[in-house]
């Protein structure tokens, strides 16, 4: 064992194998660093998420890289470094395309639970909607270049025998992807393929005919974080008999699932009536505004005008605008249709798709129908959003909690185990 | 390795070279075989292939020509020279004519500043381009002329060194001259001295260069290296190019002084490819050094005193500036940087004990000898001793390199190159700070204003937020990709320019550029990213008048997002389908 060290993180004093990577010791002493590349048999460190990131002696660097030596000052948990924590895996959601509903590792994503642990419910940035390439090529693995965050894990730990690289960066800047060498591929074991998903933090190495469906609940984060409480705040009590809350909502490009799940708060929903009245929505079938409204609630992107128009309409004549479910926060999954020409897409719902009818060869076009958008885009790449609520769909009591919550002017308060992107 | 001996790795980068050079461009069999010669996976020959943007994996052309695209060329008539070469070669920028004989290319800062519009052709130098010149430039190509026959020779012009007992590097040297100083001084000796004259990294980032070959010396290896970062890709920067051509010898001497101090066999020059045309040249130098037995066995009679210097040439990586990327790139790996786990000195080049040098620092060490160590220290400020070479372009009545005494006066600075009305002046290029009139009166040391040697001067006809955005597109361009908030981050801070010049930001974009550069700042793997949106926030902080008046008041409503475009694509569609029924 070498020599102890002293060293002080977030300004507790404490003792530490000397050259000891500073993530393990502040684990050892109950300060946790998130991590995201790290990966402890890889040595030297890969030092490429930045997630990692704290103050040593004032100086920025990442933690995985860094190794304790006598007197060194570390801050972890200050706003900002939190901040950049979570401002980081925002740039990765919003670089690649991660519809978490749709992909095998949901539930077993070490960035996916980043998020959860962060609280994260929209990124601050435009989503860039990346079309790189999806190689099914491999005899044995799916290469989803889309999911990939670069994090170099399986460059440097995935090997064939005689010591040749199996999986490679290829190109550079915001093009960098990873591509598989399919010789190599060839060569490795079925467990050395297998290691080599489990090794990828993300969903961007899949093996195929290996993708086991597990059920929510089995998955590998799914009950972590249940000890996690919401902080208790003080309730500020609304002062009189005031009118009640006006609400509307809508569903935009959406399944309506965000509303079936509005719907299953149950008997509540007597309750929510005492303080709230309900404007233009589905669930009334108010088709106009009638009057100003505090609370817009927004389902689905936009796809097309008359979306967009709705949208508009809904920032105009709310207060607060909450976008909830997938859909409305990233495009959900009508953004996957991003990927592919529009006219693709329309051929394929109207002409050539397996429910079109034999023979089909018009794609409507008339002044009433409205029309389609280039890209399906978010609710806030057209109109400011105010708050967001996560999840395909949104657990019905997280919604009310939320809702109830920025309508009685009290501080969130949603349990980690809340909510969940699917 | 063992008894499968491959071929050395850090040969690589030379290899494909040859190959790109041959058939101007590297092909999938080629790939393939230089795989199987080094042992390497397919894959992994072609990440380093796809690295570098000189090498190209599909044909480039018989004649490619790469234009330079910094701000600088943009200013002097990018457009028309552009427009002149889609012309004259019938392709649009970034192709290659039907018949294979010209690709048409931009490229980042070539080096040539003080000559823009430049170009090159086969890595050979053409400067001062006009639509007329390259008319014709394309019709001798056409008729048989090979480009090294009618290409310039750009001569730096040097425009000013201080009084002649005050000018360090521009001046006439006695070839050999410093190295008669190992002969009868010891290597700590040397050391000594270098750490006595407070000699300091000139790339910019001022390490001091005794220490570093103090600790150096002090790691024990079986082989050592010294390297000289000739990679001078900060655009607007050319002082290492009039170094090269003026010069070459006091950096060969430089390296062979630095190699006596550490105990190195072994010393290479990075150069970059813009600079191709300067390699015979800095060949028949090292030979000159090699007769003389000054490089090679036993140097200047010193028993077991061995060391040669080779080039190692890039291949169009700004990163590789960073020297743990430009070790990277030696070792024919892509060029990213490393983790700074351990410094070069300790683990550098192929994990041994490196010395990188920038050419300056280098050029420094034989003229501090020829003067002597106290009239060097005699020269400048305390923290920056000596002179320092800048190159100067942009709006001023002379372009050019000049040897300044540092801590001269930013405005005296303004008159020497006659600039007349200058608004804005990037200062160490586009990673270094932007300078208003409000810094004119501060002093060029490292106290103050401290600099690495491109100083870009731009008057008040030019649009601030196109300037900034040609300096976003070169960042986001040459980012390695290894680390998200360089990578994603520039390109997201470009669309906030995009937005800026558009008209469509609001004050919440102006706050977004703030909170995100500081994350990108905070977080990035390596200097690139971490000083890419200096140039930026300073201007943001300098020239408020510019940002406010792009600025819309907040709103909610996103002004980027226009419906007429976003459903222009549908409307096409529904027209052609209903064009096909009638």
């Amino acid at each position: 064992m070498n020599k102890l060290v002293n060293i002080k993180i977030d300004g507790k004093s404490v003792q530490a194998e000397e050259g000891k990577n500073l993530v393990d010791v502040a684990k050892e002493n109950g300060v946790y660093i998130p991590t995201l590349c790290y990966f402890r048999e890889i040595n030297p460190t890969l030092g490429t998420c930045r997630i990692c990131t704290v103050k040593l002696n004032g100086k920025h660097t990442t933690s995985c890289t860094a190794k304790v030596s006598e007197g060194m000052d570390i801050e972890v948990n200050t706003p900002e470094l939190l901040d950049n924590r979570k401002a980081i895996i925002e740039m990765l959601y919003a670089e690649g395309n991660h519809f978490c509903p749709s992909c095998e590792k949901s539930g077993n994503c070490d960035m996916q639970n980043l998020g959860y642990d962060m609280g994260l419910t929209v990124t601050r940035y435009p989503h860039v909607f990346t079309d790189k390439m999806v190689d099914f090529t491999p005899k044995r693995m799916i290469m989803e270049s889309n999911r990939c965050i670069l994090c170099k894990r399986c460059v440097e730990e995935v090997k064939t025998k005689d010591g040749k690289d199996v999986f490679s960066f290829v190109k550079r800047g915001v093009n960098t992807r990873v591509q598989i060498d399919y010789a190599e591929e060839e060569k490795l074991s079925e467990s050395e393929a297998l290691r080599a998903m489990t090794l990828c933090p993300v969903g961007a190495i899949l093996v195929k005919g290996m993708i086991h469906e597990q059920p929510f609940g089995d998955r590998k984060y799914d009950l972590l974080g249940n000890d996690i409480l919401p902080i208790e705040k003080d309730k500020k009590v609304l002062k009189g008999e005031q009118e009640k809350f006006i609400v509307a909502t809508t569903s935009l490009a959406g399944c309506f699932g965000c509303h079936m799940s509005l719907l299953d708060i149950d008997t509540d929903l007597l309750d929510i009536l005492d303080i709230v009245e309900f404007n233009k929505s589905p669930l009334t079938d108010i088709k106009k505004f009638s009057k100003r409204c505090h609370v817009g609630l927004i389902e689905g992107g936009c796809a097309n005008a008359e979306n967009v128009h709705v949208l508009r309409e809904f920032r105009k004549k709310c207060d607060i605008l909450i976008g909830f479910g997938e859909c409305a926060i990233m495009g959900g999954i009508p953004a996957m249709r991003n990927f592919v020409p529009l006219k693709e897409c329309l051929e394929e719902s109207y002409l050539n798709g397996i429910t079109s009818e034999v023979g089909a060869d018009i794609i409507p076009g008339h002044e009433d129908i409205p029309k389609l958008l280039n890209n399906v885009y978010p609710c806030n790449e057209i109109v400011k959003i105010d708050y967001y609520i996560p999840g395909c769909p949104p657990n019905a009591q997280h919604i009310w909690k939320v809702v109830k919550n920025i309508l009685l002017d009290e501080e969130f308060s949603i349990a980690h185990n809340e909510f969940k992107y699917d | 390795m063992g008894a499968n001996q491959q071929i050395d790795r850090s040969k690589l980068m030379s290899v494909l070279w040859k190959i790109q050079a041959k058939k101007s461009c590297i092909e999938h069999d080629d790939i393939t075989k230089i795989a199987n010669e080094f042992g390497l996976s397919r894959m992994e020959v072609e990440g380093v292939a796809t690295f570098y943007h000189f090498y190209h994996r599909t044909h480039a052309g018989k004649y490619t020509i790469y234009l330079n695209d910094s701000i600088i060329s943009r200013h002097a008539g990018y457009e028309s020279v552009k427009k002149a070469f889609e012309k004259e070669i019938g392709v649009t920028m970034g192709n290659v004519s039907k018949d294979n004989m010209f690709g048409l290319f931009q490229t980042a800062c070539i080096g040539l500043s003080d000559f823009e519009p430049a170009c090159l052709i086969n890595f050979k130098p053409f400067i001062n381009l006009t639509p007329k010149k390259v008319k014709k430039i394309i019709s001798d190509i056409k008729n048989g002329k090979k480009p090294k026959e009618i290409c310039d020779y750009p001569l730096s012009k040097i425009q000013y060194t201080p009084e002649k007992e005050k000018t360090v590097f521009l001046k006439p040297y006695d070839t050999f001259s410093s190295l008669k100083y190992i002969e009868d001084h010891s290597p700590e000796e040397l050391i000594e001295l270098v750490k006595k004259s407070n000699l300091a990294g000139r790339g910019g980032a001022f390490f001091p260069t005794g220490l570093k070959w103090q600790f150096c010396r002090q790691n024990k290896s079986d082989i050592k290296y010294i390297v000289c970062n000739a990679d001078e890709g900060e655009p607007g920067t050319f002082k290492d190019r009039a170094l090269l051509q003026e010069h070459p010898e006091t950096l060969i001497e430089g390296m062979i002084l630095a190699a006596y101090a550490v105990g190195a066999s072994i010393g290479a020059i990075y150069l970059r490819a813009e600079y191709r045309y300067l390699v015979s040249d800095l060949k028949k130098v090292l030979q000159t050094y090699r007769d003389n037995n000054s490089l090679g066995k036993d140097i200047n009679g010193i028993m077991g005193f061995d060391f040669d210097i080779y080039i190692h040439l890039g291949a169009g990586a700004y990163v590789c500036g960073e020297e743990t990327a430009l070790l990277h790139s030696m070792e024919g790996k892509r060029g990213e940087p490393g983790t700074k786990e351990f410094f070069p000195v300790e683990k550098g080049f192929n994990n041994r004990p490196t010395i990188v040098n920038n050419v300056e620092t280098l050029c420094a060490v034989p003229r501090i000898l020829e003067m002597g160590v106290d009239s060097w220290l005699s020269l400048g400020t305390e923290k920056s001793p000596g002179t320092k070479l800048l190159s100067v372009s942009g709006d001023c009545g002379k372009e050019g390199v000049y040897e300044i005494e540092w801590g001269m006066n930013f405005r005296e600075f303004l008159e020497l190159i006659e600039a007349k009305d200058p608004y804005m002046i990037q200062f160490s290029g586009p990673s270094g700070d932007c300078l208003s009139e409000a810094d004119f009166d501060r002093n060029i040391c490292k106290e103050d204003l401290s600099c690495g040697g491109s100083v870009m001067v731009f008057n008040k006809s030019r649009d601030l937020l196109y300037i900034l955005k040609n300096f976003s597109d070169f960042f986001v361009e040459e980012s390695c990709g290894i680390c998200v908030p360089c990578r994603t981050g520039n390109f997201l801070l470009n669309k906030k320019i995009e937005k800026l010049i558009l008209g469509h930001a609001d004050k919440k974009d102006a706050e977004d550029i703030k909170s995100w550069s500081q994350i990108i700042k905070t977080t990035s793997r390596c200097g690139l990213g971490q000083m890419s949106s200096n140039s930026l926030n300073d201007a943001m902080v300098k020239f408020p008048e510019v940002f406010e008046k792009s600025l819309l008041e907040n709103t909610d409503f996103n002004a980027s997002f226009n419906l007429e475009d976003a459903v222009k694509e549908y409307d096409q569609i529904i027209n052609e389908i209903s064009s096909d029924y009638e």
